[in-house]
């Protein structure tokens, strides 16, 4: 039993970015003329000033027709309606449960939003607000769908599927939103054994494969479930996917099911996964699977 | 620390993790995060370190002053810790919220370096009985990713390291009165001997397992860590080879939490802990001699907080 110890100078700080063959987007600032105003519409992220259209946060333009956006590199999660999100419970309160989502104002899940025990179609009754604490606990993670989104921005959540509701055991992951590519799904079993579930507002849940979301049944066998020991070898494979996609995410790189599972492969020859803590490891890893996905692309 | 919330069953992962000896992030119990260090960023500082442990991040700045030494200890000099916790870090250190967590860590760093076997701070004397140094060793928050005392210790003396006293020229007595007359030369200073500087080593009682350098998640899974306080290995500091193996002594402890602890666990952590600081404080000698070579052969560009 030894231990590690790596103390490095910040002289030989590793510069995360991988470089891609496709140049780099043009990169606004905060306050930076993005366009002269004339025939352009003000989108998130600008502001007209005078005669201009100047940008109000850090980030890449997107322009649709006439309408101008700057996207930010950081942000708060925004909302829309149909993605998947994972948010941790903060709060229970009359008839509905606080989750933090991520996004700048709380996120609420309506008890009529859930599936409760006993089937879809029942009548919830003041002994079901009762036992709302029993159902998800303050702390108690969730994968969720965005049902609606208020008018402050604030989003409304359901749970009506089986594919939705509490987390078992796992390992939780914050990363930007932006990173995260939108997909049909969001849901991925990895061929490596474990389940990933990457959600629109930047959480990500690894989770072992044969550990889905505990969904209903009684309540004795959810407990059984929720207390079974994850085995070494499925610890391993959680943990290495978890720094796989920590340095994908050092490196600025979108993150879907491709390009974790890429980057899984190409951190095998490290066969410490501590290694992978290592910035100069993360971004070896983050290289490489930059150069796959190019390669991809390009056949 | 900050109340992180986590859910039953991701505690349970943890506890189990720990049990196995194997963390969420491929860490075995007694390994630490990679730490990225700068020395001398602060230019009106005598000393000044920045230290990061994954998001735990700190800055530290030791002041110098000129001060009476206390009479019943006339020929030694004097330090003050003072930490800040900047609402940067979390929401909950707005206002007075960090007080607490910034007194605790400062008292227990002022008793680590108490000792005399542990800080010699007759280095400080100037004119016994009469003046002395007094270092003022500011420690800043800025953000808090678990592990805080660690990190804290390590960097502070990584700052002590990096501390030039300006030399005394010349003493001259006027009557009661003490008038000092200090080098006017920025290079003519002395540096201080800080190989026996205590580090601090967490360990993070979790399940029936201790581990060292725990998360912020693994913090908040745990019901009572011990800090320990360990005197640094000189020897790691100096070239001289014949320098006798002093140091890895206990120097303070200090508990956190509400749960307890036996006699056993406790006696198998304080050991732990020293095997802990003797490897941190290698680490620590080693980064902190190969920045003060490279700034010898090149002159030093700050790389700070950004980059």
């Amino acid at each position: 039993m030894t231990s590690h110890v790596k103390i490095r100078l910040a002289s030989e700080r590793v510069n995360h970015s991988v470089t891609t063959n496709n140049d780099l987007p043009r990169f606004y600032t905060p306050g930076e003329v993005v366009t002269g105003m004339e025939d352009f519409m003000r989108g998130h992220g600008t502001y007209a000033v005078d005669d201009s259209l100047k940008a109000a946060v850090a980030g890449v333009m997107q322009k649709v027709n006439k309408l101008i956006c700057i996207r930010p590199r950081k942000n708060r999660y925004v909302g829309e309606i149909g993605d998947v999100i994972v948010g941790r419970v903060l709060e229970v309160q009359q008839r509905r449960w606080k989750v933090d989502t991520n996004s700048r104002l709380d996120s609420v899940l309506q008890l009529s939003a859930v599936n409760l025990p006993g089937g879809e179609l029942r009548r919830r009754s003041a002994e079901d607000e009762q036992m709302m604490r029993k159902h998800l606990q303050e702390g108690d993670l969730i994968s969720a769908e965005v049902q609606s989104v208020f008018s402050d921005g604030s989003l409304s959540l359901h749970t009506r599927s089986l594919k939705y509701g509490k987390l078992g055991q796992g390992i939780l992951i914050k990363v930007f939103p932006s990173y995260i590519k939108r997909r049909k799904n969001h849901f991925h079993h990895l061929p490596c054994g474990i389940s990933v579930i990457i959600g629109n507002n930047g959480y990500i849940w690894i989770t072992p494969a044969g550990q889905t979301n505990v969904v209903e049944g009684d309540d004795d066998e959810m407990a059984a479930v929720e207390l079974q020991t994850v085995s070494r070898s499925d610890r391993d494979t959680m943990a290495r996917v978890r720094n796989c996609i920590m340095a994908l995410a050092a490196s600025k790189m979108m993150l879907d099911d491709t390009s974790i599972m890429f980057a899984y492969e190409e951190s095998l020859k490290y066969d410490d996964v501590k290694d992978l803590l290592d910035p100069e490891a993360m971004l070896d890893v983050a290289f490489l699977t930059q150069h796959r996905i190019n390669y991809v692309v390009e056949e | 620390m900050a109340g992180l919330l986590l859910s039953q069953s991701e505690k349970l992962f943890i506890v189990h993790g720990v049990q196995d000896d194997y963390r969420s992030d491929g860490r075995s119990n007694l390994d630490y995060r990679p730490m990225e260090l700068e020395t001398d960023l602060v230019d009106t500082a005598t000393g000044s370190a920045r230290l990061r442990l994954a998001n735990t991040d700190l800055l530290v700045a030791v002041k110098t002053e000129i001060d009476v030494p206390s009479p019943d200890k006339p020929d030694l000099g004097k330090i003050e810790f003072n930490v800040d916790c900047s609402a940067n870090a979390t929401p909950q250190f707005e206002g007075r919220g960090g007080d607490q967590l910034a007194v605790g860590i400062a008292n227990l760093m002022q008793a680590a370096y108490q000792s005399s076997q542990a800080f010699n701070l007759k280095q400080l004397c100037i004119f016994e009985g009469k003046q002395c140094w007094k270092l003022f060793v500011d420690i800043l928050i800025l953000e808090c990713g678990g592990n805080l005392c660690d990190a804290v210790s390590l960097a502070v003396k990584a700052a002590l390291f990096n501390t030039r006293i300006p030399c005394v020229k010349a003493i001259l007595m006027d009557g009661g009165d003490v008038d000092l007359q200090l080098s006017d030369d920025p290079f003519d200073n002395k540096l201080l001997d800080v190989g026996t500087a205590p580090l601090l080593v967490t360990l993070c009682k979790i399940g029936d397992k201790c581990v060292v350098d725990p998360s912020a998640e693994e913090e908040s899974c745990s019901v009572v860590s011990l800090i320990v306080g360990i005197t640094g290995t000189p020897s790691c500091y100096s070239d001289q080879e014949n320098l006798a193996e002093v140091g890895g002594k206990f120097s303070t402890i200090d508990m956190n939490g509400p749960g307890s602890v036996a006699p056993k666990t406790l006696k198998d952590a304080i050991n732990q802990g020293i095997v802990a600081a003797k490897l941190l404080d290698k680490a620590l000698a080693k980064a902190l001699i190969n920045e003060r070579k490279e700034n010898i052969r090149t002159k030093k560009s700050s790389y700070g907080f950004l980059k």
